[in-house]
């Protein structure tokens, strides 16, 4: 098992790495941020007086090995637009995209996993054709529209829900919960539902397609003929065993959600990471944009390492030092 | 990260403790961009610094109609054609307490032409600011400027002393290691105090009940709320339901529904910016076009013959929707007394291509033209109308439309000027002419150190002597002959090709009553909810 973790942080480092560097020659195609940062009467001299102070004049594998080096110590700079720390503004951020990240995964998971159990077990009931037939919608349309929609729907017409920003959040010194208020709940529901809207169906089907799989094998026939109870038979065997892929397809997704909240967060301005690195690409603020990639990238390394620790918990046949599978 | 949590915490108590007041009224608005900082001299942008006009004062300020009043300043007079005396006005104290005086205009001076402020433009680096006593204080020019306090409502003075002691004296650049206090605190003399803010999220604002002015208050709200939302449909959609009073800008599109809707209306006037197409004649060859050996824009008729092509009638009523004010100047006509002299040249296809004949273009040539997306109202789409209207007297263009980040970058001086023909807005800090013909209009040097964005080159030394001379002359008539006299000469040769002052679009909830300025700029002390 630390073997396993050592290798596995080996690899990390090394992902992060590259990352960085794709990250870093992308930023020149980006733009320039010089104009951002003043006015349009700032003289051409201080423009590139400016440029030469930020290090944007030095040889692009310079930048690169500066950025490195500062990102090791956590630091990722002052943003060009605010004038303040990335790391911190970052920091901030992160209650809100993480509790609209894990309360769409949880959306998803706690109303995906009955659906795709029933549709599994009822194949031909009419509540299972309409489920699959409203999955479908939400695969196609993309969050963008559904957000708008949603917004139009309940904020607009029925004015039950607020159209944008997180409600009234609390402050526990390291942390920012609009957990704890009721408009800060009443905030949540739009964008949770947005966000989570393609992952529920994602799960449904999966748990549906395995749980079809699983019903036709021999062992659930035994378990049947056995004359276990249907309830036993679907839940202590059928589902446990369609649990793996879902917990692998969970966790690669809730890594997906926080990266790609960055549309929901725009639609809904909700004031998390994603919102800040959108915000950052149209301003060209290089530090900002450097600092949230980096985040995610980590944040894939370290949910996939989970994950596979999580096998060997729902599944001891998998062994982690035999190079499993992933 | 200590004190902005705690800022935003005793902000957003604040906030929550004013709810509670039976008389209290709070004034919620959404813009589409955030508030940068609170460093009033860090970030030369209309946004931030009309915002932060509601907290810091300047000498002098501007009204409804954006006429200069006296603020911080009761009252200046020029005692020597190159000496302007300011009395102070008494009595009036900082947010933090503190006694505004002399010292802290003189210091505010210093600051704003420091290295790090974006803001040096407010005063010349040879202009001497003296101290006479606690309450006066005099400006010695080099040479006389009937202008010098054209800008001064966006240079909000500064408490010296509250700037010494949080060590901020220095404007906070992105190159500095640490942030800076004032970039996270405000302290100003005016009617409203910064309570909380979150940047990019939200920023709070209590009125200062000691305000100088306060007696006189024409406003009822006493917090408001400033939250930045930038998708369009979303903003819209807040003020649709009813959560926020107001927002701006209002995408033309939806100006309508906005209109249709029940209890919200849009305000809509000509804004000051000016959009206009510029072309390359300073170069002996484009480096967009297929015309090789010369230039087809050093030639006036080929530059009159663009002019004639485009239906500016079209593009507002097709693109703008209206919502646009056609114009022959490059200048707004509210800001220049002698505007209603100049008008378009009329449309007409027929006659450009007679002048693209004379220039020796029978057929046409092909140029590449340089285009935002993101910046001006529907830019993107004014640039294809043109494209097309071109494509009716010969004119093939290569369109190359690109967000602001990018096109800047590729057009201004720091690419060397990387454009054949482009699409540019301008609207003049000042508020004055002098500021176009010296940027826009004067003839730029190879480097770019003269005219900087003037960025087809386009270079009449008569205009220039011109201007040399609008810069000193003190007497306001003469002076706007010699505008109008240099603004004819760039018509006459179509320098530039201006299109139209976009429109302004305010949603407002009819609740509210509030000024629209023509510079885009919401100041709370004209805002009132029922």
């Amino acid at each position: 098992m630390t073997a396993f973790i050592i290798r596995r942080l080996l690899q990390a480092i090394l992902v992060m790495l590259v990352v960085a560097l794709i990250a870093f020659l992308m930023f020149r195609y980006v733009g320039d941020p010089i104009n951002q940062m003043v006015g349009i009467e700032t003289s051409p001299a201080e423009r590139e007086a400016l440029r030469v102070r930020l290090g944007l004049r030095d040889p692009i594998l310079v930048q690169f090995a500066r950025f490195i080096l500062n990102a090791a110590q956590f630091n990722f700079g002052i943003s060009y637009q605010f004038k303040q720390p990335v790391s911190e503004m970052i920091l901030s951020r992160l209650p809100a995209t993480l509790e609209l990240s894990i309360v769409s995964a949880l959306f998803a998971l706690l109303v995906g996993i009955p659906m795709g159990v029933y549709t599994g077990i009822r194949r031909n009931a009419w509540m299972s054709k309409l489920f699959l037939t409203v999955s479908l919608v939400g695969i196609s349309l993309p969050p963008f529209l559904i957000g708008i929609l949603l917004i139009f729907i309940f904020a607009v017409n029925l004015q039950w829900l607020p159209s944008f920003g997180r409600g009234s959040v609390v402050d526990l010194g390291f942390w920012s919960t609009g957990l704890l208020t009721v408009s800060g709940l009443k905030a949540l529901i739009l964008p949770a539902i947005t966000l989570g809207l393609f992952q529920l169906t994602l799960i449904m089907r999966l748990v549906r397609a395995e749980m079809l799989e699983v019903l036709r094998t021999d062992y659930i026939k035994f378990a049947r003929a056995r004359g276990l109870t249907e309830r036993a038979v679907n839940f202590g065997h059928a589902l446990k065993n369609t649990l793996i892929p879902v917990i692998t397809v969970t966790g690669l997704q809730l890594g997906s959600i926080i990266a790609f909240a960055i549309i929901t967060e725009t639609v809904f301005q909700w004031p998390g990471m994603g919102l800040l690195f959108l915000q950052s690409v149209q301003n060209v603020d290089i530090p900002i944009m450097a600092a949230y990639l980096m985040l995610i990238a980590f944040l894939f390394v370290v949910i996939n390492l989970i994950v596979d620790i999580l096998y060997t918990v729902v599944d001891p046949r998998v062994r982690l030092d035999g190079g499993a599978a992933v | 990260m200590a004190f902005s949590k705690t800022a935003v915490a005793a902000g957003f108590a604040v906030a929550i403790g004013v709810v509670g007041y039976a008389q209290a009224e709070t004034f919620k608005y959404a813009f589409q961009g955030e508030l940068k900082g609170l460093d009033p001299y860090s970030l030369n942008e209309t946004f931030s610094l009309g915002t932060l006009g509601n907290v810091y004062e300047g000498l002098t300020r501007r009204g409804p109609d954006l006429e200069i009043q006296p603020a911080l300043a009761e009252s200046w007079e020029i005692i020597e054609p190159t000496r302007w005396r300011f009395h102070l006005r008494k009595g009036v104290k900082f947010h933090n307490g503190n006694d505004f005086t002399a010292d802290d205009v003189v210091f505010s001076a210093d600051r704003v032409r420091s290295q790090e402020s974006d803001l040096k433009t407010r005063i010349g680096a040879d202009v001497k600011v003296e101290k006479v006593d606690d309450h006066t204080v005099d400006f010695v020019l080099a040479s006389p400027n009937p202008i010098l306090h054209y800008e001064w409502d966006t240079w909000g003075i500064m408490d010296k002393e509250w700037s010494e002691e949080n060590n901020t004296t220095k404007v906070m650049s992105a190159s500095d290691e640490s942030p800076s206090y004032a970039g996270l605190h405000a302290n100003g003399t005016g009617p409203f105090k910064i309570t909380g803010h979150e940047t990019g999220v939200k920023t709070v604002f209590q009125e200062n009940t000691d305000w100088w002015d306060y007696g006189n208050k024409k406003f009822n709200v006493d917090t408001v709320e400033l939250t930045p939302i930038s998708e369009d449909a979303t903003r819209v959609a807040a003020l649709l339901s009813g959560e926020l009073d107001m927002v701006y800008p209002v995408p033309v599109q939806d100006i309508k529904r906005v209109e249709g809707n029940d209890g919200t209306r849009a305000l809509t006037g000509p804004e000051l910016r000016t959009i206009f197409l510029g072309m390359d004649q300073m170069r002996d060859e484009l480096l967009y076009s297929n015309v090789k050996g010369k230039n087809p824009f050093k030639d006036p008729k080929v530059r009159l013959a663009f002019f004639k092509a485009i239906d500016i009638e079209a593009i507002k009523q097709k693109i703008m929707r209206g919502l646009s004010t056609p114009s022959a100047l490059m200048i707004s006509p509210f800001l220049f007394a002698l505007s209603d002299q100049f008008e378009r040249y009329p449309y007409d296809p027929e006659e450009a291509k007679k002048l693209l004949v004379e220039a020796g273009y029978p057929d046409g040539f092909e140029v590449g033209m340089d285009c935002p997306n993101d910046r001006y109202v529907n830019d993107e789409a004014i640039c294809q109308a043109v494209v097309s209207m071109l494509a009716k007297i010969g004119v093939k263009v290569d369109l190359n439309a690109q967000p602001k980040a990018k096109y800047f970058a590729k057009v201004l001086q720091s690419n060397g000027f990387d454009t054949s023909f482009y699409l540019l807005g301008w609207t003049p800090g000042s508020f004055d002419s002098w500021n176009i013909l010296k940027n826009i209009i004067h003839c730029r040097t190879e480097e770019g150190s003269e005219a900087p964005f003037n960025l087809g080159g386009y270079c009449n030394p008569k205009v220039d002597e011109l201007t040399a001379k609008i810069l000193v002359e003190n007497d306001p008539d003469k002076r706007n002959q010699m505008i109008a006299d240099a603004f004819k000469m760039h018509l006459d040769e179509a320098g530039h090709i201006p299109l139209h002052q976009q429109g302004l679009a305010w949603g407002v909830a009819d609740s509210v009553e509030l000024a629209q300025r023509a510079d885009n700029t919401l100041m709370f002390y004209y805002v009132n909810k029922n």
